[in-house]
């Protein structure tokens, strides 16, 4: 038997629930690793010419010798085996820079920018469904008109543009918010105040790293209600004499929400490249920055191991897009089943 | 079924009244990526298509359209938000090109005195920066940059990913979950980050960006490509070209490929004003050409004196903001334009 059918038995056996998601996405984890082994290798000079240049100078000799040691020599086959290898053992090796291990670098950050891209990702969908309802309801009228105009603006617009702006206007002109930062320096706030503090200073950013997905939300919900609008059971609820309210929200909304979920999922990675942004912008300290820093200090250890668990990320997010999509459509999992 | 090849999207077809007929009720097998791109790029199509009262009024005014020569580009030019983009971006492009008439030699230079307000003194109408750079050089010579990432990223994705879609569409079997595979690989991986990773491993010269920009987003055009593939190959010309013993090139290039155009056109329009705001932000955080003033560059050094010297980063940011969205205008108006075509072949 060989490894595809083999893991197509076990794939097909559990299609359906969490392990069939999680199997699912082992081809495309196993695809990242591969991807990002195959920059690692791309990155000019290695880890010995490093260490010489700390070092101030090597003898070619030497230099042949560390390569030995840390097993720079060998075929390219044997490294990936390593790599995978340090992967298993959660290691991403460590920072000369930072002096400590990458993933812990990488995980001092990362809660600032989950939170960071939570925020984005609520704000976006509440108000983007907002809009997209109003849109809807309202088409070819004038608020579909002004909406869809601002919808599109927004669109086009660059979030770290809009971000410098916002600053412009909330924190220099109107005075409201912080301009950056992740909390007021010196204040001594612990537990829930820390936190209020800190929320306070997300705002500007997660409305900035919002601002696109706003806009792609509010079209799609447009667009969806629309032609959930023309549904068969729409007639019938109001046939019914529902009213107009309830049709909406019970009828309409969570039909018309579906795709949404999907569509979610997919801009993780979207709002990961924009919180890159929009953390420069602000300075939040979260892995978009880190991102930054690494670039401008070569290092590229940190960079990649940004850039994997992203990519993991998103996977793990994906898995729970389809376990929330299977949950909302019960037509996804009796069709899974029949197979 | 109503499915016919239509030979060029934009050459004249006499022929064109007999091949459509309007009213055909026949669906197409699957029409996933209409969903795909209607909603989540522009929105608007999904939309438009279900709407009744929308159908009847294009349908009244598919049928003259279809018989004239350019049909494609009368309906564009017929939208008024195209026409302004299309304005724009015309505007854009001779200004990109006279750039080196306009403003010779280069715009990282120092021109005048520093920090001139824009209307201070009329040899800068858009003011100097903090170094004495003239603003409205560096605008001309920023669209330079702006135009060429943004086509050159729309080429290399177009071509990557209509050949990866086609191949996995028509082949399917082993070659499509492979192809799948890597389509799949490339929607998981943040782009952004990507970008930034390979060109700071690489260099970061404009041509290395433009190409790598393209290299990453050329997933969105696969999907398309390769839903619209196995969608029409089940359409009874591409049996009949089987049939007759066309060759698998011919069949790939000639028959079905010129009938997924549409979405094609409109995705690359889509990239190229996605590619364009890529770009600008790599050089913002600084990981652009350092020899090439971009929009994006100049908002970042103006954003050291947001406080005291807004336009700096206004005015290269408002410039981006209306390119862009010209670009996203042309591309919203094209999927109307190329609507009654696709109607045409399928409800």
């Amino acid at each position: 038997m060989s490894v595809r059918t083999f893991y197509q038995r076990l794939t097909g056996r559990l299609q359906t629930g969490f392990r069939g998601s999680v199997f699912r996405a082992i081809p495309t984890a196993v695809g990242v690793i591969v991807l990002n082994f195959i920059l690692l290798q791309m990155v000019p000079g290695d880890a010995v010419d490093a260490l010489t240049a700390e070092a101030g100078s090597a003898s070619a000799e030497t230099s042949a010798l560390l390569r030995q040691q840390y097993g720079l020599d060998k075929s390219s086959l044997v490294q990936f085996g390593d790599y995978v290898n340090q992967l298993a053992h959660l290691s991403l090796g460590d920072s000369p820079r930072y002096g400590i291990p990458v993933l812990d670098v990488i995980t001092q950050r990362l809660p600032n920018t989950l939170l960071l891209m939570g925020l984005a990702l609520v704000i976006s969908l509440v108000v983007g469904v907002a809009l997209g309802v109003v849109m809807a309801l309202w088409n070819g009228k004038w608020p579909d008109r002004v909406l869809s105009s601002l919808a599109f603006i927004l669109y086009s617009t660059p979030g770290f543009w809009i971000g410098l702006m916002a600053i412009v206007l909330f924190a220099v002109k109107l005075e409201w918010l912080p301009s950056g930062g992740d909390g007021t320096i010196g204040a001594g706030l612990v537990g829930v105040d820390k936190f209020v503090d800190k929320l306070h200073y997300a705002i500007l950013p997660a409305l900035t790293l919002s601002s696109f997905f706003i806009a792609i939300y509010a079209r799609l919900t447009r667009a969806s209600v629309l032609e959930v609008l023309t549904q068969d059971y729409v007639r019938t609820a109001n046939a019914k004499g529902l009213t107009p309210w309830r049709i909406t929200w019970r009828h309409v909304l969570r039909n018309a929400l579906l795709p949404l979920t999907t569509v979610a999922g997919t801009h993780l990675g979207g709002l990961l490249g924009g919180a890159a942004v929009a953390e420069t912008v602000f300075g939040w300290p979260g892995i978009g920055r880190l991102t930054l820093e690494a670039v401008q200090a070569r290092e590229y250890k940190v960079l990649l191991g940004i850039l994997l668990l992203s990519s993991f990320i998103v996977i793990v997010a994906n898995i729970l897009v389809d376990l929330l999509h299977a949950r909302l459509d019960p037509r996804i999992a009796s069709r899974t089943k029949g197979h | 079924m109503s499915n016919t090849p239509v030979s060029d999207l934009t050459a004249p077809q006499p022929t064109a009244a007999l091949q459509r007929p309007y009213a055909a009720p026949a669906r197409l097998p699957d029409s996933s990526w209409r969903q795909q791109l209607g909603s989540s790029l522009l929105g608007r199509f999904a939309a438009s298509a279900k709407d009744p009262m929308a159908d009847d009024e294009d349908l009244a005014d598919a049928e003259p359209r279809s018989r004239s020569r350019w049909p494609v580009l009368r309906a564009l030019l017929r939208s008024p938000g195209a026409v302004a983009g299309l304005g724009v971006l015309l505007l854009i492009v001779l200004v990109a090109l006279a750039a080196g008439h306009l403003y010779p030699g280069d715009p990282l230079d120092m021109a005048g005195q520093p920090l001139l307000t824009p209307g201070e003194d009329w040899d800068f109408p858009l003011g100097t920066d903090a170094l004495g750079r003239d603003i409205a050089a560096g605008l001309a010579h920023g669209a330079r940059v702006s135009l060429l990432v943004g086509v050159t990223a729309a080429l290399v994705s177009v071509v990557i990913g209509t050949l990866i879609g086609a191949l996995a569409g028509y082949f399917g079997g082993r070659v499509d979950r492979t192809l799948t595979w890597l389509i799949e690989l490339f929607q998981t991986t943040p782009s952004f980050l990507l970008v930034v990773v390979v060109v700071s491993i690489t260099q970061s010269t404009i041509g290395v960006i433009a190409v790598v920009v393209g290299l990453t987003s050329w997933d969105t055009v696969a999907r398309l490509v390769r839903a619209e593939f196995r969608a029409l190959l089940n359409a009874d010309f591409v049996l009949a070209a089987r049939t007759v013993g066309y060759s698998t090139r011919w069949i790939i290039f000639r028959e079905v490929l010129p009938n997924a155009l549409p979405p094609i056109i409109i995705t690359a329009s889509v990239i190229v004003a996605s590619a364009i705001l890529t770009e600008s932000s790599l050089s913002f955080l600084g990981v652009g050409d350092p020899n090439k003033i971009s929009w994006g560059s100049m908002i970042g050094t103006g954003r050291d004196m947001l406080r005291s010297a807004l336009y700096l980063t206004a005015i290269p940011g408002a410039v981006l903001v209306i390119t862009v969205f010209s670009l996203n205008l042309v591309g919203d108006a094209l999927i109307s334009a190329l609507n009654p075509r696709l109607r045409g072949r399928t409800a």
